[in-house]
């Protein structure tokens, strides 16, 4: 932990500031050749020509485009945006040069692009790139021929133009923009969800208006959620920070009339949700819960405690194979075939001395080690349980079957609907054991221990039964959705509990915002819950998931909804660096004071310390 | 204030240095008697296990050029390059498309040397490529960042670069071709090996002393050596630590795509998914041999290939399991976890896993 | 009998000889300084005490416990607290969370009593929570109020060793091991912090052992000096009679003017 040497405030004068940095055209250069690596990319692997089976835009725009052009789009407005104004620099002044950048990312996209097109029509690459097919070059040149060249080139600096300009807007009406475009995306992706949702609200005839019946809004439908999307940045996202205060300003009875309407609301519309969504779209929704709650689980392990848990499968294997065993009376070796509830105490005690004996060998050994020794007892668990050797027991490769639904009384949980609701019920249990636990003596300890292992045990905090805890605690949580994945499913098999299950989870929770549990919530939505209803993105998760990885970490390593403490932590480096920067222009203008000189001080270069 | 009492501390010290001994001795227990059975029983025989060793030693080999890139990096960075395996599938990746050509227009088997020497150069360079790659984009800005950042980009870099290969080369199993050169045994010192064995146990020990001779003689090896063991003041010195950074990311890719080629020959078998078990595995030769330490690297991945060949039908079809070679995987991840509790230093190591006694 | 009591130990790292032969104790309410060159072994002596090392020999005696075997946080809840030369602070913890992690080893509740939110967790939760503002109350409003939830890292330097003080203060140690405590404080923070120091033990009926570079604040606080040279206790007594004692001038002084030159 470097010191921040202390500032004197009162040495901030207003006369001196420094020429605020431009927006650097080398770098747009650079970003534009990163953009077009991406684009030739997202092309040669298929993604492209995958993806423009699905309409947005009924006839006018089809995901594999939107994926194409918004590369250029996204980067241009990245290389077109200023620098962030620093203590002791002017703010930075928007102009031309903003879409200049712009326009240099979308030129060079395009240039890779047509390149790429030559390249391809030239040669054969078919051989080696078994997805640069006649029928993506067709789509790449709009099915023009060389003509079409043109286009792709046209409509890549058009995108490049287009990112640079919104960064000359005002910051209202480039977040209406952005959101706008963003959700006519998405409602466009998300026929199935909206179509059924439109049914199930019986408002069936606004379905063909908006959907075009083959994919896609209508340019009609598309219009409309545009401008209702754009007016609600526009007009609604700001208030929200009035009403927050508006609601703080309350007296606390009426505060908690808010809350608790705002408690029904919600259950209400939890209760509704999959009746009106339909079994599909509930089925999606059972098993972003399913991974939610391992979310949850790995979130105390990893995001509290700091543990990186690679192995994190063998939990839910655990959870999931207890239950086969117990309920199910095709059961190999030992039926007693209890019910769910009757099991679940065994589940329990499964899970926890699970966690026991992968926690235990593990407690002295430091972070990176036991990511690997988990990863070791992940694998470890598949392979026995499709072994032939714990066949008589597990079932081998062809699992266990016949695992009876689950019951409450008389109630039956049948289909994808019905289970929607206890899965709920345990990623509640799982929300509020989390949010109980933070902020608790464990919780504190778990974070103390995160932050410095050596202080933590001097201050009293016995390391090796808090980690244990947690290794627990995680476990156990892992194993409910192991359970619930059994009985949802109804057979469990060894290649379920693959080390793929591990990684979504621990992408789930870094996406998510490490110890943050809404953030966790809205990353399962998107990173399970997407893919699941797009068979499209589906091929693709893990490549994406392996770019989240990257990009969170050297971004924004505090997650997409972080919680404040390491949003805290990783923009330090931040303070300290405006600390010295403002420390170096005091040295500066003390300096031109002493020279009595008016002339233009030479720019600071922030050095690495 | 409560204070417990002193003679409870001493028995919750105990307890974990009691699990840790019940469990050695369990080990033992199993090992022994495992081994005893399965010999005392002798359905195999002696010509067997050398075969078995043999293919373990070439096994091993191969386990040893990747294991190098793990533990380089680790002495010079301090996380474990969770990428490395998909570096060496990508060398084998690459090496196939251009083995299949070769093979196509008749030199794979019409010149052999050359046509294994091209495409050994290219399989090095592809994995080169790929691990200074990956150093410059998801490493060298999180250089200072908690251990665990770069841990998790390493993650992140593994899949993306499994799941890139699979969409640009598709997701099919792809066969090298055979070469017929070495196809078949010769007798050396009356024993009979395989020929592609032979090849690798001889390539394997030409580039680990091509290796050694570098980082201890060279210049830029010994700034290597400098770099890892502090950084601070090898920079004082006027090593540039980038460069030598970026060295042994090379070093370790070059190793890689060698081991890449090899593991091809033996396995004549490719695809997308195919780096991450060989590089688990020679992770854990890295930690066997003692992490950071370049010989232990070597020594780990040859004792891991033999214990991974023999011990499965030694010690498990001694205990009466059937299948033990199903189990073959869990032996190796077994070695790992037991190596990691009983000896975290490993076999030859320097630098403990954790220095708090 | 002594509160603390260090027989003979050893430390050896790699052949180098930190601490060799020392003996060293301290009564219930003194205040100790331990004052040396640097590389003398001072915070090697301190990670002795609080378990994060272990002596390769010798004893050491706290409150009729030996020490030697017992993990750091065995330690701590026997009533032995340190702050470090380098602040540790848990940074991305609030003040207030910070000082109540130092009361962990005095309370109980396990995951049940949490998750089941039973009458005597809450209990627990208020105390640990009163106790911990009590701790920070003593540097008066600097650490309470608005600055209680916020992040540590924000403190400047001076507060994060206060807080630091205030975590072991938490910890409900009879016996406080200060290592550097006004290390980067300036002249006046300095001053006011060796009066505290007075006051903790005055007011709080702390025992306090300091390691110290600032002789103003050993003068100013001392019952008793200890020096070590080359991990051997060369002299003891009280600040004056140590300030001329001629092996202390020689070791201390006198290397430190070769080194100056």
């Amino acid at each position: 932990m470097a010191k921040i040497a202390p500032v004197p405030e009162e040495a901030v004068l207003e006369d001196v500031r420094l020429k605020a940095p431009e927006v650097s055209l080398e770098q747009a250069a650079k970003l534009g050749g990163v953009a077009g690596i991406v684009a030739v990319f997202v092309s040669a692997n298929g993604m492209v020509q995958a993806f423009a089976e699905r309409d947005i835009i009924s006839g006018i725009l089809s995901m594999g485009y939107a994926l194409l052009f918004l590369v250029p789009l996204i980067i241009a407005y990245l290389a077109a945006r200023e620098p962030p104004v620093l203590e002791g620099f002017e703010a930075p002044q928007k102009g031309p040069r903003n879409v200049v950048a712009g326009l240099i990312v979308g030129a060079i996209t395009g240039l890779f692009l047509v390149l790429f097109v030559l390249l391809a029509s030239a040669v054969n690459l078919r051989r080696v790139f078994i997805n640069i097919s006649p029928q993506l070059l067709d789509l790449l040149t709009f099915g023009q021929g060389s003509g079409g060249l043109v286009l792709l080139a046209a409509g890549s600096l058009l995108m490049g133009a287009a990112g640079g300009l919104t960064q000359l807007l005002e910051a209202k009406w480039r977040r209406a923009l952005w959101g706008a475009v963003a959700w006519t995306l998405l409602i466009g992706l998300l026929e199935v969800i909206v179509a059924q949702l439109f049914r199930g609200l019986g408002l069936n005839v606004l379905a063909p208006f908006f959907y075009a019946g083959t994919g896609g809004l209508t340019p009609v439908g598309a219009a409309i959620v545009f401008v209702i999307a754009f007016l609600y940045y526009w007009a609604v996202v700001p208030k929200v920070n009035q009403w927050q205060h508006a609601y703080a300003q309350m007296p606390a009875e009426r505060q908690r009339s808010v809350r608790l309407s705002a408690v029904v609301a919600a259950v209400i519309v939890v209760a509704v949700t999959p009746q009106v969504l339909g079994p599909f779209v509930s089925e999606v929704l059972d098993l972003v819960g399913i991974f939610l709650l391992m979310g949850l689980g790995l979130n105390i392990v990893v995001g509290f405690a700091g543990l990186l848990d690679l192995g994190y499968v063998a939990f839910f294997a655990v959870g999931a194979y207890t239950t086969a065993i117990l309920t199910s009376p095709a059961s190999p070796r030992w039926s007693p075939e209890m019910s769910f509830w009757a099991a679940l105490p065994f589940v329990i005690l499964a899970a926890a001395l699970a966690g026991i004996i992968v926690g235990t060998p593990v407690l002295r050994m430091r972070g990176d080690y036991l990511a690997i020794v988990t990863l070791g007892f992940g694998e470890i668990a598949r392979l026995l349980l499709l072994s032939d050797w714990l066949r008589p027991v597990f079932g081998g490769a062809q699992g266990i079957l016949k695992i009876p639904n689950l019951s409450i009384g008389p109630i039956v949980f049948r289909t994808p609907v019905d289970m929607f609701y206890p899965i709920v019920g345990f990623c509640l249990l799982a929300a509020y054991v989390s949010w109980k636990l933070k902020n608790s003596r464990i919780g504190r300890a778990w974070m103390a221990m995160r932050e410095d292992e050596q202080v933590a045990e001097a201050m009293g905090v016995d390391i090796v039964e808090i980690k244990l805890k947690a290794f627990i605690v995680g476990a156990v949580i892992a194993s409910f959705g192991g359970a619930l994945f059994a009985v949802k499913i109804g057979s469990v098999f060894p290649h379920s509990f693959s080390l793929l299950v591990s990684i979504t989870v621990l992408v789930l929770v870094i996406v998510g915002g490490l110890g943050s549990i809404p953030g966790v919530v809205v990353g399962t939505l998107a990173l399970v819950g997407l893919p699941e209803l797009l068979r499209e993105f589906q091929e693709y998760r893990l490549l994406a998931y392996g770019v989240l990885l990257i990009l969170m970490m050297l971004y924004r390593p505090e997650g997409l909804l972080p919680t404040k403490q390491w949003v805290r932590e990783l923009h330090e480096e931040e303070l300290m660096q405006d600390a010295w920067l403002k420390m170096e222009e005091d040295r500066r203008r003390a300096q031109a004071q002493a020279q009595t000189s008016q002339g233009d001080l030479p720019p600071a270069q922030p050095e690495e310390a | 204030m409560q204070r417990a009492l002193p003679q409870e501390f001493s028995e919750r010290i105990n307890f974990a240095a009691g699990v840790i001994w019940i469990l050695r001795v369990l080990v033992a227990v199993i090992v022994i008697w495992g081994a005893t059975s399965t010999l005392a029983a002798g359905f195999y025989s002696p010509s067997q296990w050398r075969d078995l060793v043999i293919f373990g030693l070439a096994q091993g080999g191969v386990y040893a050029l990747i294991a190098l890139g793990y533990t380089m990096v680790y002495g010079i960075l301090g996380f474990i390059n969770f990428a490395h395996g998909e570096v060496f599938m990508s060398g084998m990746m690459i090496g196939y498309f251009v083995a299949d050509y070769l093979n196509e227009v008749g030199m794979w088997n019409g010149n052999p040397v050359l046509a294994f020497l091209i495409v050994l150069v290219v399989s090095m360079f592809t994995s080169t490529s790929v691990a200074v790659l990956v150093e410059r984009i998801a490493y060298r800005p999180l250089r200072e960042s908690p251990r665990i950042v770069p841990l998790i980009t390493s993650i992140g870099a593994s899949f993306f670069i499994q799941y890139a290969f699979r969409g640009l080369f598709g997701a099919g199993v792809k066969s090298y071709p055979r070469m017929e050169a070495l196809e078949g045994a010769v007798t050396v010192l009356g024993v009979r090996i395989l020929k592609v064995h032979v090849l690798v146990i001889v390539a394997v020990f030409i580039m680990m002393a091509l290796l050694y001779w570098f980082v201890e003689r060279t210049r830029t090896g010994k700034a290597i050596r400098a770099v890892a063991e502090d950084k601070e003041i090898a920079a004082l010195m006027g090593v540039d630590i980038d460069r030598a950074i970026v060295t042994t990311f090379a070093i370790g890719g070059m190793m890689a795509g060698a081991a890449g080629l090899l593991y091809a020959l033996v396995f004549s078998q490719v695809f997308f998914f195919s780096g991450f078990l060989p590089g688990i595995k020679a992770f854990t030769a890295a930690v066997l041999g003692g992490i950071g330490n370049i010989v232990g690297a070597m020594l780990g991945g040859i004792v891991l290939g033999i214990v991974e060949s023999v011990g499965p039908i030694l010690i498990l079809s001694g205990l009466g399991i059937p299948a033990p070679h199903q189990l073959k995987d869990v032996v190796a991840f077994t070695v790992l976890v037991l190596v990691l509790i009983f000896r975290p230093k490993g076999l030859l190591g320097e630098r403990l896993a954790e220095e708090r006694d | 009998m002594a509160l603390l009591e260090v027989r003979s130990i050893s430390k050896d790292f790699g052949g180098l000889r930190a601490i060799d032969h020392l003996d060293f104790h301290v009564e219930e309410g003194e205040i100790v300084s331990v004052i040396g060159p640097n590389g003398a072994g001072k915070t090697t002596l301190f990670n002795l005490i609080t378990g994060i090392f272990q002596p390769d020999e010798g004893e050491i005696i706290f409150d009729g416990h030996n020490l030697v075997g017992l993990r750091p946080d065995e330690i701590t809840r026997l009533g032995l607290a340190r702050t470090f030369q380098t602040v540790r602070l848990f940074f991305n913890m609030t003040v207030l969370e910070n000082v109540m992690v130092g009361l962990h080893g005095r309370t109980h509740a396990g995951i049940l009593d949490t998750i089941l939110s039973l009458p005597r967790q809450r209990e627990e939760e208020e105390f640990i929570r009163q106790q911990a503002i009590d701790a920070l109350s003593f540097f008066g409003t600097r650490l309470i109020g608005f600055r209680l939830n916020q992040p540590a890292f924000v403190l400047s330097y001076a507060n994060r060793r206060r807080l630091e003080i205030a975590r072991a203060m938490a910890t409900g140690a009879k016996l406080l091991l200060l290592d550097e405590p006004t290390a980067g404080m300036n002249p006046r923070e300095t001053l006011e912090l060796t009066e505290l120091i007075g006051r903790l033990r005055d007011e709080k009926g702390y025992t306090i052992v300091l390691i110290e570079h600032d002789m103003r604040v050993v003068k100013g606080v001392s019952d008793r000096v200890v020096v070590l040279d080359y991990g051997r206790k060369i002299a003891e007594g009280t600040y004056e009679e140590v300030a001329h004692n001629e092996r202390v001038l020689e070791a201390y002084l006198g290397r430190k003017a070769v080194r100056s030159a």
